[in-house]
């Protein structure tokens, strides 16, 4: 298993006067599936950004680790694979394409074979060759995972994962996700039952949203 | 090498959708076809054409370079981009993208200039040569690092001249300076306060480039 380890000190964000949360403390470990659960616009995918990265946080910290050795933030995108509604695509490239950009970007060689097997697993391989802008949003929501696995991150992030999937692509998730939480670190926020039952522990955002006033 | 993959998926997109060069060469053809037509058969000095040729610069940088980081957020591949690369590798890729277009377009720029205004002569061609150089470079970090910036705003379009000016406005003095100091035929240690100004712009901009990107990148 991976020694790998998601800390919450203390997190606030707040939108202006908003506050989306406050005084999140929870420590994620790998070979576990964690859940963020709230309502609509509870602040879930924010919560899930700030563990990415690419959203600060107005007070606190997160703490990325692996073999207890804190992992510095221009390094964190080398450990993070993130699915989320937000992510997009290059459209005018097709899906072979993208990963082979995303590859010598990120500084990996191009795992021809791996990254094939991942889009044999996601029903993508006939369509490699095809553009993104001609496939439809489950495809695209298929191609999001690919893309989130292509550097074998330790930690995978899933904002809304079955979004736009139908039943088999369900399935083929769930199942991605039950086999990648015994070695690693996965965390989903959703509202899903199915998606929630394959946490081990889930966190409710809403029970972080108390202004010290209103207590 | 990692920022130059992304200067690649960039020039590689750019081929296919024709984002940036398509408004670059538009702008280019149109603004040199109106001097030409609004000179008519009038007879202007060297010093203007040296003017007018970083006007022009100035203005077409404004038209297309922006495109770099825009693009990415009206697309929406921004957090894709943050999810792959660090931010001083986004920062390095897209500042090698915005130097191939800003030495395309005024080299591009310079051979029109040269071929249809006749007043356009530069007799120290080596002055010229190092402050096209120079004052390329810098027009390509400012605007990538201003591009960066306007990409998080709403009113992209507008803030772009806006911020760009008061930025790129000591660069373009002192290269009209050097511009016709070199259409003059002044020796190059005749303008060393000039040559060296614009180096000290340069690794200024680049230094405060990758200092402040951090701090735009991330929401």
């Amino acid at each position: 298993m991976t020694d790998y380890s998601v800390k919450l000190n203390n997190l606030t964000k707040t939108f202006g006067w908003r506050l989306v949360f406050r005084n999140v403390n929870h420590e994620f470990v790998s070979g576990n599936i964690y859940g963020l659960a709230g309502s609509n616009g509870s602040g879930k995918s924010t919560l899930s950004r700030i563990i990415a990265g690419v959203v600060s946080s107005t007070k606190g910290k997160v703490v990325h680790s692996f073999k207890g050795i804190e992992i510095p933030p221009e390094k964190l995108h080398e450990q993070i694979g993130f699915v989320s509604p937000y992510l997009v695509l290059y459209d005018e490239f097709s899906a072979e394409e993208n990963l082979i950009h995303f590859a010598r970007i990120r500084g990996i060689p191009f795992d021809k074979d791996y990254n094939y097997s991942l889009l044999q697993t996601f029903g993508l391989y006939e369509r490699k060759r095809d553009f993104l802008k001609g496939y439809s949003s489950g495809m695209l929501q298929r191609m999001k995972f690919v893309f989130a696995l292509q550097h074998r991150p330790k930690l995978l992030l899933l904002d809304e994962p079955t979004s736009n999937l139908d039943n088999q692509g369900k399935e083929t998730v769930y199942k991605v996700i039950r086999d990648y939480g015994k070695e690693n670190l996965v965390i989903i926020a959703s509202n899903e039952d199915n998606d929630l039952a394959l946490c081990n522990e889930i966190l409710n955002i809403e029970d972080f949203k108390t202004n010290p006033g209103d207590e | 090498m990692k920022a130059f993959a992304l200067f690649k998926k960039d020039w590689e997109s750019e081929l296919r959708t024709r984002y940036a060069v398509n408004a670059l060469a538009m702008f280019i053809l149109v603004t040199i076809s109106v001097i030409l037509f609004s000179i008519g058969q009038e007879s202007i000095s060297e010093y203007l054409t040296g003017g007018l040729l970083w006007v022009v610069i100035f203005f077409s940088a404004m038209s297309g370079l922006s495109r770099a980081f825009v693009s990415e957020e009206e697309r929406g591949t921004t957090l894709t981009l943050q999810l792959i690369s660090a931010p001083s590798t986004v920062f390095s890729g897209k500042l090698i993208f915005n130097l191939l277009l800003v030495f395309l377009m005024n080299i591009s720029i310079t051979i029109l200039f040269a071929l249809f205004f006749d007043a356009f002569v530069i007799r120290n061609l080596l002055m010229f040569f190092l402050a096209f150089i120079l004052g390329s470079f810098g027009i390509a970090v400012s605007s990538t690092l201003i591009a960066a910036i306007i990409s998080k705003a709403s009113t992209k379009g507008t803030l772009y001249p806006v911020l760009s000016f008061p930025v790129l406005l000591p660069l373009i003095l002192t290269l009209l300076e050097i511009t016709k100091s070199s259409i003059d035929g002044a020796t190059v240690s005749e303008t060393w306060v000039e040559i060296a100004i614009l180096i000290c712009y340069d690794a200024i901009m680049l230094t405060a480039g990758y200092l402040l990107f951090d701090f735009i990148w991330k929401d």
